[in-house]
C-alpha cells in the first residue's frame, strides 16, 4: 500500500452503495423535523430512492469490479449479487411499511434510517474480504436490527424481541470476534485470501487453533443465520418484531450472514474443508429437523414462519456442506428465492393482522380465500413455493441445493439429501394448514375486518409473487449469474 | 407448437382465462370451462387420427430447451400407451364438468378453473419425455386435486385432502432424489436419451444402484396406484372428494402410478424390476383380495367403489409384473377399462348422492322402481366392473390373468378368486340399492336421469360396450408399445431370453420343474 494513495477514485466507486445508503440514512434523521409535518410518506419514498440508487451503484461497482481499500473489500459478482439482494429486500420491506407505520401511528424517520443503516452494514458484509470489515459490517447491520426489532416501544412483545435479540446477538458477535482473534494469532493476517494462503502454505496446519477459530466463527454466524443449535432466539424475535421488520430480518441479515459464511468457509477455511463439512452437515440436519417439527406445533403464523425459516437455513447449510461452486450457486439462488417467498408470506400476515397486530394466528386466516381473493392467492403462491412445488422459485432452490448435495464428493451427502427432502415433505404439512384455513373454512373475524388494500401493500403482495413465479419458470437467468459469481469466491 | 402441445395448453389457457371471469356470472364459468375441455377433447381426437400405429416410439415429439443449467427441456411426445391415457383424461374432463353443473353451487368459478388445471397437469404427466418435466407435471397435478377435495368435498374433506397431499409428496421427494441422481450420473433428463444410453451400454448401473433407484421411483408410483399397503389415503380421498374429484382421481390420477411403473421403472431398471417382480406380484394379489374383501363389508357406496379400485388396480400391477406381452397389454387395457367403468360408477354414485343426500347403502332400496333408467345404467356399469364378457373389463382381466398364468400359475389362481369376489360385492350392493322395498324418501327424491346426466353417462356406456366388443380399435398401438417395453426389460438382465414368456421359463428352470 505504500506509495499508492490511500483512497483512489476506483475505491470510492466500489464503495458507492454503502456511501449512498449511509448518507441518505443520516440525511433522513436530519430532515425529520422538516419533512415530518408535510408528508409522512416522504421518508419511505426517499429510502426507496436511495435503495434504487444503491442498486444502480452496485451495478456500476460491478462494472469496475476488483478489490478496494487495499484488499479489504472485494467487489466481485458474488458481492454484487448479495448487495443487490439485500437492497432489493430493503425496497420490499418499505412497501408494506407505509401502511404498517400509518396503522400504528409510528411514522418517524428513524425507522427508515435504521433500515438503511442495517442494509448498508449488510452490503459491507457482502463485499468484505477481511475479517475486521466483516465484523464492522456485522455490527452495523445487527445493531440497527436490534433497534428495529423493538421499534414499537410500547409493545411488550417487541421489547422482549429486541432485548433477546440484542443480548444473544452480542454474545454471538463476541464468539465471532474470538474466532477472528485466533485466526490472526495463527496466521498473522485477517485478510481472507491471505489466511487461505497461510493455511495452505503451512506444512502442518495448526489444526487445533484453526479448528477452534472456525468453530467459534461457526457459532457466531450460525446464530446470525438462525441455524440449529443456535436458533432459539428466532421464534421470539420474529414473533415480537413488527411484521415488516420480521420479514426483513428473515431475508436481509440472513442473506448477508450467509454471504459471509460462504466467503469465510470457502475462501479462508477451504483447505481444511474435511474438518468442518461433517459439522456443518450435522447443523444442517438439525436445523431442518428442529425447524420443521417445531413449526408443526405452532398456532401463531409469525412463529411458524420463524421455525420454517430455521428449516430453510438448514437447506442452505446443505448447499454449504457440499463445498463446491455448484453448491455456492445453489445457496445464492435459494437465498434470493427465499427472500421473495418468505417476505411475501410475512407481508400477507402484516396485511391481515390489523392495528396492534391483533390477528396473527393461523385460525385468523380462515375464509381469506373468499373475502380477500388476491391476498389469499398470493399467499398460496408463497406457501406452495415454501413447500417446494414445481414452477415456483422455492422448488428450484431446493432442487439446485439437493442436486449439488448429490454431486458432492462426500458419500454421506446422499443420506443428508434423502433426509432433507423427507423433511420438506414434513414441512408441507404446516404450510398446508394455512392453505386449509384460507380456503376450506368459513370467514372469521379477521378476514371480515380487513381494511382496504393500500397501493404500497398491493405492490408488496404482488411483487414477491411475481419474483417467485419468475424464478420458478425462468430460473436460468439468475442461476447463471450465480454460477459465474460462485467461481469468483476464491 | 404442434397438436400435442395444443392439448396441453388449451386447458392451461382455459384455467387462466377462467380465473378472469367475474364471480357474479357462474353460468359463464361453466360454459366457458366446458367449451375449453371439449376443445381439448377434440384436439386429442386429432392426435388419434394423426397417430401412426406402426411406430412404437414417441410421436408428435416436440423438444425445446427450457432451462440451461441443468439442461432441462420442454420435451413432450406420446406412444401407444400415453395416447390412450391422454384421450381418457380429455374425455372424462367434460363429463366431470357436466356432472358438476348443478351439484357445485359454491365458488363455481374456482371449481371449474381447477378442473381445467387438473386436466393440464394430467395430460402433461402422460406426455412428458423429460424426467424433470414429468416431475413438474406430477407435482402440479397434485395442487388442483388438493383444492378440489379440500374445498368442495364432504365432511372429512380437510383430513382427506391433507393426507392425500402428504402421501404423494413423501413418495415424490424420493423420486426427485432418484431423478437428480440419474442426472448427475448421465448429464441428461431426457428419457429417450437415457433409454438409448442403456441399450448401447453407455449407461450401466451397479446392482445396488439399480435397486435403490428402482425402489425410489417405485415407491412414488406405488403410493399413487395405490399398491397394498400404501393404499390408506385412497378410501379417504375418494369418499371425501366431490363426484368430479372422485372420477378424475380414480380414472386418471391412479393411472399416473401404473403408467409411471410401466413407462419408467421397467425400461430404466429392468434387472431390479425383474428381481422384485415376485414380491410385487404378491402385493398385487394381496391388494386384489384385500380390496375385494374390504369392499364387501362397506356400508358406504363410495367407499365400496374406492376399495374396488384397490382391487382392480391390483390386476394392473399383476399384469405389468408378469413380464409377458399379454400381461402388459392386459394391464394397459385394464387401466383404460378401470378409468371408464370406475369413473362411471363414481358418476352414478354421485347422482344417487345428489338425490338422496346419503352414501349409506341401507338408506337406499327399490331405486329401480322409481328410476329405471338410472338403474339400467348402473346395472350395465356394475356388470362391466365385474368383468362380464362383451363389456370392457372382461378383456383386460382375461389378458392379465392369462399373462400372469404364463409367468406363474399360482398367481392366476389367487387373482381369479378376486374376480369372483368382485361379482359378490358389486351384485350384492346393486341388489340392496336398487331392488327391495322402495322407501318413502327414495320414492320422493329419486327422479330419473335428466338430459344433462344422460349426456354424461351415455358416452361412458358406449365406451364400455365398444371396448368390450371390439378391442381391436384400441389394442394394436398399445401392443406395439408394450412389446417395446418388454424388449427394453431384457437389456442388461442376467437371463437374457428371446421368447415372450422368458420370465416364466427362467422361473421354471429355477424351480427345477
Amino acid at each position: 500500500m505504500a506509495g499508492s494513495p490511500l483512497v483512489t477514485a476506483t475505491d470510492l466507486i466500489r464503495f458507492l452503495p454503502e456511501i449512498i445508503l449511509t448518507v441518505m440514512g443520516t440525511a433522513l434523521m436530519v430532515l425529520d423535523p422538516v419533512l415530518h409535518k408535510r408528508s409522512s410518506y416522504a421518508f419511505g419514498h426517499l429510502s426507496i430512492a436511495a435503495l434504487v440508487a444503491g442498486i444502480g451503484a452496485a451495478v456500476l461497482a460491478y462494472a469496475h469490479s476488483g478489490p478496494a481499500f487495499g484488499g479489504m473489500l472485494m467487489v466481485d459478482g458474488f458481492a454484487t449479487f448479495f448487495r443487490v439482494l439485500v437492497m432489493g429486500v430493503g425496497i420490499l420491506t418499505i412497501l408494506p411499511s407505509y401502511s404498517f407505520l400509518a396503522r400504528q401511528d409510528a411514522e418517524t424517520s428513524e425507522y427508515h434510517a435504521l433500515l438503511l443503516f442495517s442494509i448498508a452494514g449488510q452490503c459491507l458484509m457482502a463485499a468484505a474480504n477481511d475479517l475486521i470489515i466483516v465484523f464492522i459490517g456485522l455490527e452495523i447491520s445487527s445493531i440497527a436490527s436490534y433497534v428495529l426489532a423493538g421499534y414499537l416501544r410500547d409493545d411488550k412483545r417487541a421489547n422482549e424481541a429486541s432485548l433477546k435479540y440484542f443480548l444473544m446477538g452480542s454474545f454471538a458477535t463476541a464468539f465471532f470476534l474470538y474466532g477472528v482473534a485466533l485466526v490472526y494469532g495463527t496466521t498473522g493476517t485477517v485478510n481472507l485470501t491471505a489466511v487461505r494462503d497461510a493455511i495452505a502454505g503451512q506444512d502442518q496446519p495448526m489444526v487445533v487453533f484453526l479448528g477452534l477459530s472456525a468453530a467459534l466463527m461457526f457459532v457466531g454466524l450460525g446464530f446470525k443465520v438462525s441455524a440449529a443449535p443456535f436458533q432459539v432466539w428466532a421464534p421470539d424475535v420474529y414473533q415480537g418484531a413488527p411484521t415488516p421488520v420480521s420479514a426483513f430480518l428473515s431475508a436481509g441479515p440472513k442473506a448477508a450472514a450467509f454471504a459471509v459464511f460462504l466467503r469465510i468457509f470457502l475462501t479462508a477455511f477451504g483447505p481444511i474443508g474435511s474438518g468442518w463439512e461433517p459439522l456443518v452437515g450435522l447443523a444442517a440436519l438439525l436445523s431442518m429437523t428442529i425447524g420443521n417439527f417445531a413449526a408443526l406445533l405452532q398456532t401463531n403464523i409469525k412463529r411458524m414462519l420463524a421455525y420454517s425459516s430455521i428449516a430453510h437455513a438448514g437447506y442452505v447449510l446443505v448447499a454449504l456442506t457440499a463445498h463446491s461452486e455448484i453448491g455456492t450457486a445453489a445457496a445464492m439462488f435459494y437465498l434470493a428465492a427465499y427472500a421473495f417467498m418468505n417476505m411475501g408470506a410475512f407481508f400477507v400476515v402484516s396485511y391481515i393482522s390489523g392495528r396492534g397486530e391483533k390477528y396473527q394466528n393461523i385460525e385468523d386466516m380462515a375464509g381469506l380465500g373468499r373475502k380477500q381473493p388476491l391476498a389469499a392467492a398470493m399467499f398460496t403462491i408463497y406457501l406452495l413455493s415454501l413447500i417446494g412445488v414445481p414452477l415456483t422459485g422455492g422448488f428450484f432452490g431446493k432442487f439446485y441445493i439437493f442436486k449439488a448435495a448429490l454431486e458432492s464428493h462426500l458419500g454421506w451427502m446422499v443420506w443428508l439429501t434423502v433426509l432433507g427432502l423427507l423433511n420438506s415433505a414434513v414441512g408441507a404439512y404446516y404450510y398446508l394448514r394455512v392453505l386449509v384455513m384460507m380456503y376450506m373454512h368459513e370467514p372469521g373475524e379477521a378476514a371480515i375486518n380487513v381494511k382496504p388494500m393500500t397501493p404500497g401493500m398491493r405492490l408488496a403482495l404482488i411483487l414477491p409473487a411475481a419474483g417467485t413465479l419468475f424464478l420458478g419458470i425462468f430460473p436460468t437467468w439468475l442461476l447463471e449469474f450465480a454460477s459465474r459469481s460462485a467461481a469468483l469466491v476464491k | 407448437m404442434n397438436l400435442l402441445t395444443l392439448v396441453l395448453f388449451l386447458p392451461l389457457a382455459g384455467f387462466l382465462c377462467a380465473l378472469a371471469i367475474p364471480r357474479s356470472n357462474p353460468q359463464l364459468s361453466r360454459n366457458f370451462a366446458l367449451g375449453c375441455s371439449l376443445a381439448a377433447f377434440l384436439a386429442s381426437l386429432g392426435l388419434l387420427i394423426g397417430f401412426d400405429r406402426g411406430i412404437a416410439g414417441e410421436q408428435f415429439a416436440l423438444d425445446i430447451p427450457w432451462i440451461a443449467t441443468p439442461e432441462i427441456h420442454f420435451h413432450v411426445g406420446i406412444d401407444g400407451i400415453s395416447l390412450w391415457l391422454i384421450i381418457l383424461s380429455t374425455f372424462l374432463t367434460p363429463i366431470c364438468m357436466l356432472i358438476s353443473w348443478t351439484s357445485i353451487q359454491d365458488r363455481v368459478k374456482e371449481f371449474f378453473a381447477f378442473l381445467l388445471l387438473l386436466e393440464c397437469g394430467l395430460v402433461g404427466v402422460f406426455m412428458a419425455q423429460d424426467l424433470f418435466l414429468f416431475y413438474v407435471f406430477w407435482e402440479v397435478s397434485l395442487v388442483p386435486m388438493y383444492f378440489l377435495i379440500g374445498i368442495w368435498g364432504h365432511d372429512r374433506r380437510i383430513y382427506a385432502a391433507v393426507k392425500f397431499f402428504l402421501y404423494t409428496m413423501a413418495g415424490s421427494v424420493l423420486m426427485l432424489t432418484a431423478i437428480i441422481f440419474l442426472y448427475n450420473k448421465t448429464g441428461t433428463f431426457s428419457y429417450p436419451l437415457l433409454l438409448s444410453m442403456l441399450s448401447d451400454g453407455r449407461l450401466t448401473f451397479t446392482g445396488q444402484e439399480q435397486m435403490l433407484l428402482f425402489l425410489a421411483f417405485f415407491v412414488a408410483f406405488a403410493i399413487k396406484v395405490p399398491i397394498f399397503p400404501l393404499h390408506t389415503w385412497l378410501p379417504d380421498a375418494h369418499v371425501e372428494a366431490p363426484t368430479a374429484g372422485s372420477i378424475m382421481l380414480a380414472s386418471v390420477m391412479l393411472k399416473m402410478g401404473t403408467y409411471g411403473i410401466l413407462h419408467f421403472c421397467l425400461p430404466l431398471f429392468p434387472a431390479a424390476a425383474r428381481q422384485c417382480a415376485p414380491w410385487i406380484a404378491v402385493l398385487a394379489i394381496i391388494g386384489i383380495l384385500y380390496g375385494a374383501l374390504v369392499a364387501m363389508v362397506q356400508p358406504n357406496l363410495k367407499k365400496l367403489v374406492a376399495y374396488s379400485s384397490v382391487s382392480h388396480l391390483g390386476f394392473v400391477i399383476l399384469g405389468i409384473f408378469s413380464f409377458t406381452q399379454m400381461g402388459l397389454d392386459g394391464a394397459v387395457y385394464q387401466m383404460l377399462n378401470h378409468g371408464i367403468s370406475t369413473g362411471a360408477l363414481f358418476l352414478l354414485v354421485g347422482l344417487l348422492y345428489e338425490r338422496r343426500h346419503s352414501l349409506v347403502i341401507s338408506d337406499f332400496g327399490g331405486v329401480a322402481t322409481v328410476a329405471p333408467w338410472l338403474a339400467t345404467a348402473f346395472l350395465i356399469t356394475t356388470l362391466a366392473s365385474i368383468g362380464l364378457p362383451v363389456l370392457n373389463n372382461f378383456v383386460g382381466e382375461f389378458l392379465v390373468l392369462q399373462g400372469a398364468a404364463m409367468a406363474n400359475y399360482t398367481w392366476t389362481v389367487y387373482a381369479a378368486i378376486g374376480v369372483i369376489f368382485s361379482a359378490c360385492y358389486m351384485l350384492w350392493m346393486y341388489q340392496r340399492v336398487f331392488y327391495g322395498e322402495t322407501g318413502e324418501t327414495v320414492r320422493h327424491h329419486m327422479p330419473d336421469l335428466r338430459l344433462r346426466e344422460w349426456a354424461a353417462i351415455v358416452p361412458l356406456i358406449v365406451m364400455m360396450v365398444w371396448m368390450g366388443v371390439y378391442s381391436q380399435s384400441f389394442l394394436p398401438p398399445v401392443s406395439k408399445t408394450t412389446a417395446r417395453v418388454l424388449d427394453q426389460t431384457r437389456i442388461n438382465v442376467p437371463f437374457r431370453v428371446g421368447t415372450g414368456n422368458g420370465h416364466a421359463l427362467a422361473l421354471e428352470a429355477h424351480n427345477g420343474r
